[in-house]
């Protein structure tokens, strides 16, 4: 890795942990499990390493194998990942259907029976 | 550079921003699921992007590793139960950390000899807290699910031992480091961060599984990070270092809920002290309640507040914790949910559960939120919680737990806990919430308790 590639890379690291910090300081705790899935499954994102490792040109076949095993668990991380969060989230969106509120009426009952 | 390279980093670059911009969304219940859309397209066309731009020469592999992997993913994401979500997390940290190992065991077996002095280093990191990772989280997700006891496994001298492992496995990374011909070294750092892994987490017990999983998640995020040094690739830098920072912040943030440093958790051997701290507890009565009478005080209350710990969990009584809920509200009565944030095995856990059983998020308060409001509630009904709700660790400067925040139930006007039996909690502490006059004890299994009192909320 020459000098610049290295400080270019240096600067991506500085800047993606301080945007981290912002971003997901601001997800409320409410939400803390789906954040965690989720930036695990967009870590994932190892997964084109393994590819590369898996198919690429100038690997022989022990890589390859490596390779293999690599994209097989990141891929897992990906599509399991991503459907959990998403399986949470849906739980999260849902409005309350029914809404058993309590009416007005019942509140200013109590209030005078007090 | 040919076209199909250009491509290929154009969708990194998309990817990068897509990721960035489905985390920001992560900040509230409503864009959350929508941003998470941006984030699987954004994978999506990276994975596309780098089998066009890659030069790929061999595809078994790669469709075959896919398919297994879909097969298996698609599996759990389908089948995992929310009770098992923390399990579930610790296996995809050690899949995430394996991945991240191998690619750099990999581009070693390959390129070792044309590697310059930086990249070596960052492939020895990625390997090392890779390996370290993938076992730590196997142990942790065994303890988690109950194949290895729960229970902290200690022995003499074992902070030394640890060492001792932990310096060697440094010492043969440097060593790998300065030369780069010696080969056993890099296997030695290897082998040695696998025995690291296990020996991390083997001494630490179920209930401080939060911050060991938010660790463990930190780890895995910042070994693909170092993947993208190695491999010169910045959507790996910028996604690897999003989920290091993200586990980072959420083990700072347990372990202040917790008011434990990481090293105290990692190091501390939590039980030790425990038989001098009870020994010295002032006795006292528990007054047991019978269930119509629990049900008498709920219905006829005008703020009910539900603390829910992890033993509500493990009765699977987040339904019937609902229900009770839903018929209280429509009875009148103002429904809240108090969550500490180590209600569950991983953060966030507990919020998961009851939005699983359909509580609306709104119902759902922090720590912070709720404790200004126990004074003006008429009665407070803890299910399954006992050290979050200990009035010690805030008055008690001597208490094992002092200065832990603490959902403030005693301050309610009544309190009623549902409990098994009158055992204590997992840190074998007394909680002085038990005794206190205000205080009622329903003994039972918290499923049971809860839909027999919603019964006899009905009746009343």
């Amino acid at each position: 890795m020459n000098p610049a590639v290295l400080i270019a890379s240096v600067y991506v690291f500085a800047l993606a942990a301080f945007l981290g910090y912002q971003v997901i300081s601001r997800v409320p705790p409410l939400l803390h499990t789906p954040l965690m899935s989720a930036t695990n499954a967009i870590s994932g994102i190892s997964l084109i390493g393994s590819i590369v490792l898996a198919g690429a040109k100038g690997y022989p076949l022990p890589a390859h194998i490596l390779g293999f095993v690599a994209v097989t668990t990141a891929t897992i991380n990906v599509v399991g990942g991503f459907g959990i969060t998403d399986r949470m989230l849906k739980m999260f969106g849902q409005r309350k259907s029914k809404s058993p509120k309590p009416d007005a009426k019942a509140i200013a009952n109590k209030e005078a029976a007090k | 550079m040919s076209l199909t390279s250009y491509f290929m980093e154009a969708t990194y670059l998309i990817a990068s921003i897509l990721f960035i911009l489905a985390l920001k969304m992560m900040s509230h219940p409503e864009t959350a699921r929508k941003g998470m859309f941006l984030a699987e397209g954004g994978m999506f066309a990276a994975i596309v992007g780098t089998l066009i731009g890659a030069h790929i020469v061999t595809w078994v592999w790669i469709i075959a590793g896919l398919t297994v992997g879909s097969i298996i993913g698609a599996w759990m994401a389908v089948s995992v139960p929310m009770t098992a979500m923390p399990q579930r997390t610790a296996l995809s940290h050690a899949f995430g950390a394996l991945a991240a190992a191998l690619v750099g065991i990999g581009e070693f077996v390959t390129k070792a000899n044309e590697m310059g002095t930086v990249t070596r280093g960052a492939l020895g990191f990625e390997v090392m807290l890779g390996a370290l990772t993938t076992t730590g989280s196997l142990i942790a997700a065994g303890k988690l699910q109950g194949v290895i006891a729960g229970k902290p496994v200690q022995f003499r001298g074992q902070n030394a031992i640890n060492l001792l492992i932990g310096l060697g496995m440094v010492s043969s990374f440097v060593f790998f480091w300065i030369h780069p011909e010696t080969v056993a070294a890099f296997y030695m750092m290897l082998g040695l961060a696998f025995v690291f892994g296990v020996m991390l987490v083997i001494p630490i017990g179920s209930a401080d599984m939060p911050v060991v999983m938010s660790l463990l998640n930190s780890y895995a995020g910042l070994a693909a990070a170092a993947t993208g040094f190695v491999l010169g690739n910045n959507v790996l830098i910028i996604a690897g270092t999003l989920d290091g920072f993200s586990g980072f912040i959420l083990s700072v943030l347990m372990c202040k809920a917790m008011n434990r440093s990481i090293t105290n958790v990692l190091f501390g051997g939590f039980g030790a002290v425990i038989a001098e701290a009870s020994a010295a507890n002032s006795g006292g009565v528990m007054r047991e309640i019978s269930l119509d009478d629990a049900a008498m005080q709920l219905a006829f209350a005008n703020r009910v507040v539900f603390v829910p710990g992890y033993g509500l969990a493990t009765a699977q009584a987040q339904h019937a914790c609902r229900e009770l809920g839903e018929l209280l509200e429509s009875r009148g009565v103002t429904v809240k949910y108090a969550i500490h944030p180590v209600a569950g095995r991983m953060p966030g856990h507990m919020n998961v559960l009851l939005a699983e059983a359909n509580v609306p998020y709104s119902s759902l308060y922090e720590m912070e939120q709720i404790n200004p409001e126990f004074p003006s509630t008429d009665v407070a009904v803890v299910i399954g919680a006992n050290d979050v709700v200990n009035p010690d660790a805030r008055d008690n400067p001597k208490s094992l737990i002092a200065g832990m925040p603490i959902l403030e139930v005693d301050r309610a006007k009544s309190v009623i806990v549902l409990k098994r039996g009158q055992g204590r909690g997992f840190s074998g502490l007394e909680n002085p919430l038990f005794f206190k006059s205000c205080t009622t004890m329903l003994y039972g299994d918290a499923k049971s308790s809860l839909s027999h009192l919603a019964q006899a909320v009905q009746h009343v």
